[in-house]
């Protein structure tokens, strides 16, 4: 066994987290207050190839793998979670999508200029009544000479309202349902019909967009079918199966800038005549938060090497998303505690990031959903099925 | 023992709800996106005697006993957190705190327009050095020529302090006397050398006002002391007591709000085929909540009622503060989380309660200091003295 990072995986960290620091930071606040996505950090993370670190190089990727793509997504969620998850939504399943599925066509065709950061990626999927039971879509794809047309109506989009390329899963045969019935498309901004709706007024995340994706009668050619016809479903759980292990990532970062922040906030805030890190009660928090992001840290890293070594994952990326989600969820609440008031003002990060947390336990799949996950993949080798 | 409350108690509470359901739950999202009380709130709150609810029929004030007071809260807050915590600090924190220590002037001449809403009240004792350190304070109070007190210093996130007419500023008369040196002082608004500064923005409670005060040579009359020099922090660790028992019918009407929300949600909610209603993972929160609401409620009236017959209640009164905020943020939580990507949304309640309901843990004595004041409270009985 060997704990340690190559070389090669120090040196990228250093550079992803000199760009964080450098590019990210400074509009962290404005593009909260402002709900503003930050396309000229999108521009600048292009040039440096961050735009498709997990693809390999000849889809114009940086063949960085998923190790890779979880040191950006923990050293971008150090910084600035919105920033992250434009880039996660763009690289992690709307480019992945292609990735896992497409044919070399559309991966020449679409994956490349995503990878490149030429274009922006979205993964459509959510409907009104279609959140954890996400085969209960509705959204219709029928043939139509070398077309299918898509009607119907997607909801919480990232990236919905500024994508170019979209991966969108639709029914080709209701009577056939989540085995068969379902079939992925990869959709331009530019066909006609689609159009973008409402955008959602979020509590955290607020320098992303997560906007209503309207198909009215969308042409699209019958080659950007995504994977097999009536594999959608398929298609799209593997990606977010994938997915979840970058978001547990993400939660690691998020996770340590709590910590880093707790410690020099009671290092240097004096009540009753010292620092507050000589007290028994902010020495405990800040212990629970280390303990927990060690332990996370490993789940996340260990997960990593499962996928770039071709091994079985999903059920410890359901736990790097479940587990990840929570620990951050305990670590910016202490540090919001540890900060007293001023991490409740406005003013200072924490606050933000108290936003910014709480959707990580709901998107991607919630945390109950990670927890049926892991229990059917135990229960599995048991010989008992288990459902949502 | 009767765990019922009379009938007076029972008629109290109809009115309240019947009032806050119809004046004050329709203006929820707005205060909070407003960040302030709609003009005509607090007038007609006057009218129904809640900003006189603790002072004497003499002082135009309704003298609801600690009960019933903690009913109009816990209404209050099932509505809009903002608003409970304002008419709290006004009645509990300052008139009743003039109430019990002020001079028959004193009384006479502040407590009628604090019963009719003319002024409102406004508690300073926080410093930017002194949180939960109340003795660290810095504010100084010295005597000149017998007729004025000279205040210097500068008090932060002072609640209602952007409405209000009335602030009780607590100052160092002595600072060779320690805790045994701090006075408590009636400050007029228009005092010169008195200024309202910088209003926090804040994660939530935004309808609260909370700001920095200055006071530059303010010139405070004798006969503004409130108590006897050296009171000071006496008057406030008294008022805060009372103060924590009504933050504990605060959180324990917050958390039945969300309590509330959260299965109106889950019965409406479809997933799976049904709603979610029927799901085991959605139920357990809902039970879960529900079954600490109830522990909490007789916790609360349990205290109110021990300050209604005389008895010493700060233990109690913390403990309930502790628990009830724990409590309100984990309902908030879990409903927020039975609400999936919908509770993350502003048009959804307890997207609002979820940010109110975090500062619960944190005023008027963070859940650390209620700990300590409860484990010292308990090691005394046993000949122990601890120190923060």
């Amino acid at each position: 066994m060997d704990f340690s990072f190559p070389k090669e995986y120090q040196l990228f960290r250093r550079m992803v987290h000199e760009f964080a620091e450098s590019e990210a930071r400074p509009l962290t606040k404005e593009i909260d207050e402002q709900d503003r996505v930050p396309f000229e950090t999108l521009e600048k993370a292009a040039k440096l190839g961050l735009m498709g670190v997990p693809f390999p190089q000849k889809y114009g990727g940086c063949g960085a793998g998923e190790m890779g793509y979880c040191i950006l997504m923990e050293e971008l969620n150090k910084v600035c979670p919105s920033t992250a998850v434009v880039v996660g939504a763009h690289t992690g399943i709307g480019a992945m999508a292609i990735y896992m599925d497409g044919t070399e066509e559309q991966k020449e065709k679409y994956l490349k200029p995503l990878a490149k950061g030429e274009k922006i990626g979205a993964y459509v999927l959510t409907e009104a009544d279609a959140g954890s039971d996400a085969a209960a879509i509705k959204t219709r794809a029928v043939r139509d000479g070398n077309y299918y047309i898509l009607n119907g109506t997607k909801t919480f989009n990232t990236n919905g309202g500024h994508a170019d390329i979209l991966s969108v899963m639709a029914v080709t045969d209701p009577s056939l349902g989540a085995r068969g019935g379902i079939t992925a498309f990869i959709v331009e901004k530019e066909f006609p019909g689609f159009r973008i709706g409402r955008e959602e007024n979020k509590m955290g995340i607020r320098g992303s967009q997560t906007a209503e994706v309207i198909l009215e009668d969308c042409r699209v050619p019958k080659e950007n079918v995504l994977g097999q016809f009536g594999a959608g479903f398929i298609t799209f759980m593997k990606t977010l199966d994938i997915g979840r292990l970058s978001l547990g990532a993400g939660c690691l970062g998020g996770a340590d800038a709590c910590l880093e922040a707790s410690i020099q906030w009671a290092k240097t805030r004096q009540q009753f005549g010292v620092p507050i890190a000589h007290k028994q009660s902010i020495q405990w928090m800040i212990a629970d938060m280390a303990t927990e992001i060690e332990a996370l840290r490993s789940l996340v890293y260990r997960t990593a090497w499962l996928v770039d070594t071709g091994q079985p994952f999903t059920k410890e990326a359901a736990m790097c998303k479940v587990y990840g989600s929570e620990v951050l969820h305990r670590c910016i609440d202490k540090a919001l505690q540890i900060h007293g008031g001023t991490g409740y003002s406005r003013d200072f990060w924490i606050e933000r990031g108290f936003r910014d947390q709480r959707i990580t336990e709901i998107f991607e799949g919630t945390s109950e959903i990670q927890r049926i996950v892991i229990a059917s993949n135990l229960f599995r080798p048991e010989g008992v099925r288990i459902s949502a | 023992m009767d765990f019922a409350l009379n009938e007076e108690q029972r008629m109290f509470q109809k009115m309240f709800r019947d009032f806050v359901t119809n004046e004050i739950a329709p203006l929820a999202e707005e205060i909070d996106q407003e960040e302030k009380l709609p003009r005509e709130l607090l007038p007609k709150a006057a009218m129904q005697g809640f900003l006189g609810a603790l002072l004497p029929e003499e002082f135009e004030g309704v003298a609801l006993d600690a009960i019933s007071y903690c009913l109009l809260l816990e209404e209050l807050a099932r509505a809009c957190a903002s608003t409970a915590m304002t008419i709290s600090v006004h009645n509990g924190l300052v008139s009743k705190t003039i109430l019990d220590n002020g001079t028959d002037e004193q009384k006479s001449k502040y407590l009628e327009p604090m019963a009719f809403g003319e002024k409102i009240g406004s508690f300073a004792l926080t410093e930017p050095a002194a949180g939960s350190d109340v003795t660290a304070l810095e504010t100084r109070a010295s005597q000149d020529g017998g007729e004025d007190y000279v205040l210097n210093g500068c008090k932060t996130w002072a609640s209602n302090g952007q409405i209000a007419d009335i602030f009780l500023v607590f100052a160092v008369t002595d600072p060779e006397a320690g805790a045994k040196g701090i006075s408590a002082f009636i400050v007029e608004k228009d005092t010169p050398g008195f200024k309202v500064g910088y209003r926090e923005p804040t994660l939530g409670l935004r309808g609260l006002t909370c700001n920095t005060l200055y006071l530059d040579d303010c010139r405070v009359p004798v006969e503004n002391l409130l108590g006897q020099e050296g009171e000071g922090l006496k008057i406030a660790l008294k008022a805060l007591d009372f103060s924590r028992l009504s933050l504990s019918a605060i959180c324990l009407g917050g958390a039945q709000a969300a309590l509330e929300a959260g299965v109106q949600f889950a019965v409406e909610r479809e997933q799976f085929g049904g709603p979610i209603a029927l799901k085991q993972a959605i139920q357990n929160f809902i039970a879960d909540t529900a079954a600490e609401i109830e522990a909490l409620r007789y916790l609360v009236y349990h205290t109110a009622w021990l300050s209604d017959t005389g008895e010493p209640y700060t233990r109690d009164a913390s403990i309930a503060k502790l628990i009830g905020s724990e409590v309100a943020m984990r309902a908030a939580n879990k409903m927020l989380q039975v609400h999936g990507g919908f509770g993350y949304m502003k048009e959804y309640a307890i997207e609002r309660m979820y940010r109110d309901f975090r500062a619960l843990r944190i005023v008027e004595g963070t859940s650390e200091i209620q700990r300590f004041v409860i484990a010292r409270d308990i090691l005394k009985e046993k000949g122990l003295a601890i120190k923060p």
